[in-house]
């Protein structure tokens, strides 16, 4: 079965003083039909600026320049104004980290969803209104005909984001790029919300691209993984694979890094250094500046993509050294 | 109080103003946040700053006086009143009535003009010189502008930093202060205090800056209001940080960049008010609005004397375009977001 | 929400209350009457004069309460001005009240089709700007209204008097004749002055809110549903935008009726803001008084007429 989504060597450059600084820099990734792909990585790790550039929403002064989206085989890159917004909503759907801020303060809710609705299909207002009231029904908001006439202001961080959700899957897109969906949430709320994406997942089978920082979100809800760093994917793997052997250091210095896995008492291990900005990246391996694996290759070479075991994908000339170690025995 | 001449005082703000400008220039050169938003500036206005700089060049010059030095034969000057260097530039240019520029004879009446052709910009009705008048009409426009912001501007900051950062009692009187100068239409009230206080430049000056330090307070007083929250001032106090040193080491610093924009952009708006209070009769005595107050019934006559208005309209518009061009760049490269990306 | 209302209006009446100390300590004590009195009889006048003529006008009396609590200016002042009791003009001895009433009609028939007017030509050029934003075409817009409000008013006032009026003569330069069917005629180009020497301003206004509005948030999620970016200009910068919008027309209202000072008097049009400026020019201390109180009355009013409507745009603070 061929990938819903294929990206291929996906650039998105914004300029700066020291010129176009590629923020998203040839990453490459699929997404398979009703597979969850988390893109995990930390703040300025470029994950954000590739969810919008899927879609195409990449804030100005910003532009993808090189790559391609493939849905379903066609390349949503070079696509007309008018046939990217057909695609926006209705293909695929994206909610974003600040329900507090996403809806417009003076419409009410439930017409923001109608709205979703009617840009993309030929239904009457009231048609359109029983679907949202079902929608909401489903998303778990209590008082769902009342909730309609709402305003974004009158509902609670989780209810919002429950709208936004509803508002996203009522035109039943393939895909749903979620970027940072509970980071603003209070943490009993975030469990809900997950609960509610998985549901939901599961009954439509929708793909769901998981923008996240949080490790824990990443155990709970992906079937696969890839790990950003300073614009870069340097790990791609199943979630058990990742989890139970990484291969990366950075990758296995952010696992080490959790709270939930140290022993009481120990210092919790922590990466040194910090995230180099776009106009300070290294010519060779972004991450040799903090890499505890660090040898001669790192600071100067960019390491190729390798493929140490099935479906899975490391950019790492350590790993690469020790893979050629272990095939010459 | 010692009494000096008002040419000596003059002269002593010149060099008052070169002192505190290369002091602001050193300053700005230590703090690599000011560099850069200067030196942005720079490259995006660069003719509008020269403009400006040169509207200054000739108001200092014509603040430069001293008595004396008047050459023989010079008529319609008082031998002992102080003469600034603009005047000195423009001595013996009278004529006796209108004439046109670079014309060699008087407009009505056609007589032969002491100075033929060496009036770019033609002569008033009393036969001064346009192009010295406009030059004149320099250091009264920056006058205005320049002393009423800086009366306006500590003022507002005096009550909207204190009112925003003390609260209780004080914060309330203020903001009453505060509604209640506001709730009066500027110009009316403007119009009030002057008619009240007298006409002297001095009385507009303040009565410009009464109705100007409104908005500035209202500003500042939600910024601090705002800046009083932040985790650090927090910190400071649980420090043991006086109060007034809070105030002045971490309050005031952060509206520095406020108080930039709103000096720039408050100067046009003063230096047209006082045009309107010119026309009205009860402006400042020099200024480019007197000069088009005066001049105005001169397009009706028949030929038209259009010389007078074109000099101090353009004079006037040359100013604030200036102004205001450099005011839009300004607030544009110190906003706050520019600024905190260096962070 | 009635509660919010009521405190609204109890502030209001506490700051014309303000206003009016303000004016008495203004025109009563940093100008002393017996310089009213000057100023409009002349210097060389007997004392007994001035007294007579300060009895005829009500300055005979002791300025503050404690010096006769009966019958004192302070008192006096806040009574009369409250119960819209004006007196007579320190220039002339008209009824001020009844100027006032003469002047709102020539006011109004100014300043409200400027109004209209202003909005008209300043909303579709901001929203195309703000349309095209970044583009060359915003950059020329902007660069536009920066020189529009480089200019003062007096010189559009004196181009336009001159080249339409004289040089074209398609408009009469000033004077005003309330028969409607020649109205039009003088208001015509106190009309075109006024819109061109405030849009300048107004379209940068607006543009920045409608700048503002379009980075929010709910805007990124429009485009993500796959909303048409006139669309989401139309339906959702538009509709948030009109919050501060409306703010200012509503704060504009007020000077409909003051008039608008400059344009009034120099096309002639006897509105109240021709009466304000026969009272500079004739030192008449009382109608100014009148008319700085009227003002800052309309002006307060305004004000709480545009916090109360905030409720009926703003969803969020109606249900509170």
């Amino acid at each position: 079965m061929s990938a819903l989504l294929e990206v291929d060597g996906l650039r998105t450059c914004f300029p700066s003083s020291a010129g176009a600084l590629p923020v998203v820099d040839d990453v490459s990734f699929s997404l398979g039909r009703g597979e969850t792909l988390a893109l995990v990585g930390e703040s300025g790790s470029g994950k954000s600026i590739t969810a919008l550039s899927l879609l195409r929403l990449v804030p100005k002064p910003g532009r993808v320049t090189a790559g391609a989206v493939r849905l379903d085989g066609r390349d949503l890159l070079p696509l007309s104004v008018g046939e990217i917004r057909r695609v926006r909503g209705r293909r695929i759907a994206m909610i974003f980290q600040e329900p507090m801020t996403c809806l417009n303060p003076v419409l009410r809710v439930g017409d923001q969803v109608i709205e979703a609705i009617r840009l993309h299909e030929r239904v009457s207002v009231s048609e359109a209104r029983e679907r949202t009231r079902t929608l909401f029904v489903e998303v778990g908001i209590p008082d769902p005909e009342e909730r309609l006439s709402a305003y974004p202001h009158q509902l609670s961080g989780g209810l919002k984001q429950r709208v936004m959700i509803a508002m996203a899957l009522s035109t039943r897109p393939e895909m749903l790029i979620a970027d940072e969906p509970t980071t603003a949430l209070d943490v009993t709320v975030q469990a809900q919300i997950l609960e509610l994406l998985r549901k939901l997942q599961r009954e439509r089978d929708t793909a769901i691209l998981l923008i996240t920082h949080d490790l824990g979100i990443v155990n709970e809800l992906a079937d696969r993984v890839a790990v950003m760093y300073a614009g870069r994917l340097v790990e791609v793997a199943p979630r058990e694979a990742l989890f139970s052997d990484p291969l990366h250091p950075y990758t296995q210095g952010l696992l080490r890094s959790i709270p939930g896995l140290a022993r009481p008492g120990e210092r919790l291990p922590e990466i040194p250094g910090v995230v180099p900005p776009p106009d300070q990246w290294p010519t060779g391996c972004r991450f040799a500046t903090r890499c505890p694996k660090r040898f001669d290759p790192c600071a100067d070479i960019q390491p190729e993509e390798i493929e140490p075991a099935r479906e899975r994908r490391v950019w790492c000339h350590e790993v690469e050294r020790m893979l050629a170690i272990e095939g010459a025995r | 109080m010692i009494s000096l001449e008002p040419h000596v005082w003059s002269n002593l703000m010149v060099v008052a103003l070169v002192g505190v400008g290369l002091g602001v220039v050193r300053a700005i050169r230590r703090q690599r946040l000011w560099r850069e938003a200067a030196g942005a500036l720079w490259r995006r206005r660069r003719v509008a700053i020269v403009i400006v700089a040169l509207y200054v060049g000739v108001g200092l010059l014509d603040s430069i006086a001293w008595k004396g030095g008047v050459p023989e034969g010079v008529t319609g000057v008082l031998p002992n009143a102080p003469l600034t260097l603009i005047d000195r530039a423009f001595l013996d240019t009278r004529e006796a009535s209108y004439s046109a520029p670079f014309a060699d004879r008087e407009f009505y009446g056609g007589r032969p003009l002491r100075h033929p052709g060496s009036h770019w910009l033609g002569t008033d009705i009393l036969g001064r010189d346009v192009v010295y008048m406009a030059l004149k009409g320099a250091r009264v426009a920056l006058l205005i502008g320049g002393l009423t912001s800086l009366i306006a501007i500590p003022l507002a900051l005096l009550f909207g930093v204190g009112a925003g950062y003390f609260g209780g009692r004080f914060d309330d009187v203020v903001f009453f202060l505060i509604s209640t100068l506001a709730s009066m239409p500027g110009l009316l009230l403007l119009i009030a205090l002057i008619m009240v206080m007298g006409r002297s430049t001095f009385s507009v000056c303040i009565a410009l800056g009464v109705t100007s330090w409104v908005g500035f307070c209202r500003l500042s007083r939600a910024e601090t209001l705002k800046l009083r929250e932040l985790d650090y001032v927090a910190a400071a106090r649980a420090l043991g940080v006086s109060e007034p040193r809070i105030v002045f080491r971490h309050i005031l610093p952060n509206l520095a960049h406020l108080v930039v924009i709103t000096f720039v952009l408050m100067f046009s708006g003063l230096v047209l008010s006082e045009a309107v209070l010119s026309w009205l009769g009860i402006g400042v005595d020099g200024s480019w609005g007197q000069m088009i107050d005066g001049a105005r019934n001169e397009l009706s006559r028949d030929p038209i004397i259009w010389w007078n208005i074109f000099a101090a309209g353009t004079a006037l518009f040359g100013l604030i375009l200036s102004v205001n061009a450099v005011g839009d760049a300004v607030r544009d490269v110190l906003d706050p977001r520019t600024l905190r990306e260096d962070r | 929400m009635a509660a919010y209302v009521v405190r609204r209006l109890l502030y209001g009446v506490g700051v014309v209350l303000g206003v009016l100390f303000l004016l008495f300590v203004l025109f009563f004590t940093v100008t002393e009457p017996d310089d009213i009195a000057r100023k409009a009889l002349g210097d060389k006048v007997p004392p007994a004069v001035i007294e007579q003529w300060k009895a005829n006008h009500g300055y005979d009396r002791p300025l503050w309460p404690w010096q006769d609590w009966d019958d004192n200016l302070l008192f006096d002042h806040y009574r009369r001005m409250l119960t819209f009791d004006f007196g007579k003009s320190d220039a002339d001895d008209s009824p001020i009240l009844d100027r006032i009433l003469d002047g709102i009609g020539p006011s109004l028939s100014l300043t409200v089709p400027l109004l209209l007017l202003s909005l008209l030509a300043a909303i579709p050029f901001s929203l195309l700007v703000a349309f095209f934003r970044e583009t060359y075409i915003d950059r020329m817009g902007v660069f536009l209204c920066v020189l529009a409000m480089s200019v003062s008013m007096l010189l559009y006032i004196i181009g336009a008097q001159f080249l339409i009026g004289k040089v074209l003569r398609w408009y009469p330069i000033s004077g005003f004749d309330p028969d409607p069917t020649m109205i039009w005629r003088f208001l015509a180009l106190p009309l075109i002055v006024g819109v061109l020497g405030s849009i300048g301003g107004d379209v940068r206004f607006y543009r920045t809110v409608f700048l503002e509005e379009s980075s929010r948030d709910f805007v990124r999620t429009a485009r993500a549903k796959g909303a048409s970016e006139a669309r989401i200009m139309v339906r959702h910068v538009l509709r948030n935008a009109m919050i501060p919008i409306l703010t200012q027309v509503v704060l504009s209202i007020p000077f409909l009726f003051t008039g608008s000072i400059l344009l009034e008097s120099f096309f002639g049009i006897p509105g109240l803001g021709s009466l304000t400026v026969d009272a500079i020019q004739g030192n008449d201390f009382s109608t100014l008084r009148t008319m700085v109180y009227i003002g800052s009355l309309l002006f307060i009013v305004g004000q709480i007429a545009t916090d109360l409507s905030y409720g009926l745009v703003d969803p969020r603070v109606r249900f509170e």
